[in-house]
């Protein structure tokens, strides 16, 4: 038996939102990162879930897309969070406000 | 031979080249070159000459086409030369009395600084006023016309060290440009009517011309002479011109510069014609007038050479009242003449002032026609030819114009002529007897020493022909007015016994003038007369002492609101308008990017909620226009 896809496209609208919540109002660099990471995740079902109600693999392979951007901004946003923490000992996002006017 | 007309202007040009580029290593030998630069070019005219005169008379105008220069679309100009009788007088003139000029001043101007340069310029001088008489296109005419104009800058201001020297050489370049300017024009109309510049075809279309058209082309044209030519209202450049070295006042007094003005309109006279009379009549009015006012500053001045400057200046006006009567060779004859004792009377206040230290005063001189002899007998030839001497040459050419005059029925101008005739006589005897004759008197005693051999060279030739040059017109077998005949066409002189009145009367007129001189300047009592003259006239001698306060004149009303109108532009237009725009429009953006950048906090939570209402908004927009 199916579940309707109505109940995954709200589970991931909720993940959607959970991640936006987070990465606005948290400080830290590597949890703002986590909720990125969760944002990313609800757009992966909700591919997922039309990609299956529609019956095409295009959702699918997008899906791949995301997960290999995904992994290579991990890479790369992990190591400029690395290199903060390690000169300014901390990983707080307002700490680190030096491109602006 | 006269396949040979371009080298007429080539050499003189390559000597100046030659000599603006070796010039230092050539040394004092620059004088000889610069002289065979132009020596070369008169046997060459004189051959050409020869030619010309075993041609049928209908046959003598030749054009020698050396290269296509210009060619857009419809319009074509090609540098070609026209030979024909008018353009071979000029050519002979510029290059014979040059020749005699350059040879002078290998002497006058030894152990100059920068001597080598003062030939290259004088032959560049040279080589221009023979590309603007010998150019059969009025585009090319009007390249030796700026050339002449430049080099007379060059020359004027050849001291330039001197404050004096380097504000003549200025103005006479801006008030010549005031007539460029008009020439300028005049050549476009010319060129818009007659659909070509080239001369022949120019005069040919002249007779089909609106008399309008003919009249503003031809007034536009004159307005040119005005400047290169000296007459009112632009003459004011030439008395200042004599800033520069003596040599180069002979030169553009007698062979270059201010000749061009005639030489331009007598061989545009079908124009002139064409306009049906009002514009010649302004030209013989204006001639006529500037003859007369110049002869009257020349009265006052103290300097030899400005008396000589306006006398200049008088002499190109009787041209032009010969040119505005009709009669276009009668004006090339006086031409010719005055070239030479005009040369002659410069060349010789060059000597008196190389003898002198420079000294151009005439009060501070008398008696030197004893201490220099060659220089004294040869400057009393151009004092009685300019005076109207028979049978010295300026009798003739001056005689032949008031005919003219009287014979077109312009008897107000043939008066003034004749009064200018006396006045003419008066103020050259006036220079005369005080530099000349009496008691010897120098400045400081110096010790005075005739012309050196190379001055004296140029002086004895130009000197017979300031007495015998009158016999190239005399009736008789050839004369100038026939062989000028097919280029300028025929001038009526009148016949019978008029013309013998009216020479007498001009000589009798000049005689006054002369005896005038001699009872005020010359007897021993003249000093009395002089100043109770002076005292009963002084508002009068006192005005003409000051030039008539012409140049202030100019100055109020035109250098003045000039300058008023270049500090308006410079200090309110540019600097509030232009530049106000432009920095305007610069504080514009610094003032709203001050205020937009107060946007970028660095705070990435910020960019993040900036970020994310840009897309909720764009989002429910498309939702709402139902595309979601």
């Amino acid at each position: 038996m199916s579940v309707a896809p109505g109940y995954y496209l709200a589970l991931a609208g909720l993940m959607f939102s959970v991640g936006v919540v987070g990465a606005l109002t948290r400080r830290n660099a590597i949890v703002i990162f986590m909720f990125i990471e969760l944002m990313l995740n609800a757009i992966n079902l909700i591919f997922v879930t039309f990609s299956r109600m529609w019956g095409h693999v295009d959702g699918q392979i997008l899906v791949f897309f995301v997960l290999v951007v995904a992994a290579a901004e991990v890479v790369v946003g992990l190591a400029i969070i690395l290199v903060i923490s390690r000169r300014r000992g901390t990983a707080n996002v307002d700490d680190v406000s030096l491109l602006k006017w | 031979m006269i396949d040979l007309a371009p080298y007429v202007i080539a050499l003189p040009l390559a000597g100046a080249l030659l000599l603006l580029i070796f010039g230092k290593r050539i040394g004092e030998a620059a004088g000889i070159v610069a002289s065979a630069a132009i020596g070369v070019p008169f046997l060459l005219a004189l051959a050409m000459l020869v030619d010309l005169l075993g041609l049928h008379a209908e046959e003598r105008s030749v054009i020698v086409t050396t290269f296509e220069w210009i060619e857009v679309g419809d319009f074509e100009a090609a540098a070609r030369l026209l030979v024909d009788p008018l353009s071979i007088v000029m050519v002979l003139v510029v290059t014979g009395v040059g020749t005699l000029i350059h040879i002078y001043s290998i002497g006058y101007m030894h152990g100059e600084a920068r001597y080598a340069r003062f030939f290259s310029y004088m032959n560049l001088f040279a080589a221009s006023m023979l590309l603007l008489v010998l150019a059969d296109n009025l585009l090319l005419l009007y390249v030796g016309w700026e050339g002449v104009g430049l080099c007379s800058y060059l020359l004027i201001g050849f001291w330039f060290e001197r404050p004096a020297a380097a504000n003549a050489a200025k103005k006479a370049f801006i008030v010549n440009r005031v007539g460029d300017f008009s020439f300028l024009i005049g050549i476009f109309v010319l060129s818009a009517s007659a659909g070509s510049l080239a001369v022949g075809q120019v005069n040919a279309e002249a007779g089909g011309m609106a008399a309008g058209v003919a009249t503003a082309a031809a007034l536009l044209l004159f307005g040119g002479a005005t400047g290169k030519s000296a007459q009112i209202p632009l003459y004011v450049w030439l008395p200042d011109a004599m800033e520069g070295p003596t040599p180069v006042s002979a030169l553009i007094h007698a062979a270059t510069m201010v000749t061009a003005g005639v030489y331009m309109i007598a061989r545009f006279s079908p124009v002139f014609e064409a306009s049906g009379g009002p514009a010649l009549l302004v030209v013989a009015w204006i001639g006529a007038l500037t003859a007369l006012w110049a002869g009257l500053l020349a009265t006052a001045e103290y300097d030899i050479k400005r008396v000589l400057a306006y006398s200049t200046v008088s002499q190109l006006g009787y041209m032009f009242l010969a040119l505005g009567v009709g009669a276009y060779s009668v004006a090339i004859f006086h031409l010719v003449t005055h070239a030479f004792f005009k040369a002659l009377m410069f060349l010789g206040a060059g000597s008196v002032m190389h003898s002198l230290k420079g000294e151009t005063d005439m009060r501070r001189m008398g008696g030197l026609r004893k201490a220099m002899p060659v220089t004294g007998w040869t400057f009393m030839m151009g004092w009685l030819a300019i005076s109207g001497i028979i049978p010295f040459s300026g009798f003739f050419s001056k005689d032949a114009i008031l005919a003219s005059a009287w014979h077109e029925g312009q008897f107000l101008l043939w008066l003034i002529g004749a009064v200018t005739a006396a006045l003419t006589a008066f103020y050259m005897s006036r220079l005369y007897f005080r530099v000349f004759e009496g008691k010897l008197v120098t400045p400081g005693n110096l010790h005075v020493h005739d012309a050196p051999p190379s001055m004296a060279a140029a002086l004895l030739p130009l000197g017979a022909l300031a007495v015998i040059g009158g016999a190239i017109n005399l009736p008789g077998a050839l004369t100038l007015e026939v062989f000028l005949e097919p280029a300028v066409g025929h001038s009526e002189v009148p016949g019978g016994i008029v013309p013998w009145i009216l020479g007498a009367i001009a000589l009798v007129a000049g005689v006054a003038g002369i005896a005038a001189a001699r009872f005020l300047y010359a007897l021993p009592s003249g000093q009395k007369p002089l100043e109770t003259l002076h005292e009963r006239f002084s508002p009068l001698v006192n005005a003409t002492q000051h030039k008539f306060y012409v140049d202030e004149l100019y100055g109020r009303a035109i250098v003045l609101p000039g300058k008023a109108l270049a500090s308006f532009c410079a200090n309110f237009l540019d600097a509030r308008i232009v530049d106000g725009a432009v920095n305007g429009v610069a504080w514009l953006v610094g003032q709203s990017s001050w205020a937009l950048r107060r946007v970028q906090t660095g705070y990435i939570r910020n960019y993040a909620l900036t970020f994310l209402f840009g897309v909720v908004v764009a989002f429910s927009l498309l939702a709402f226009r139902g595309v979601l």
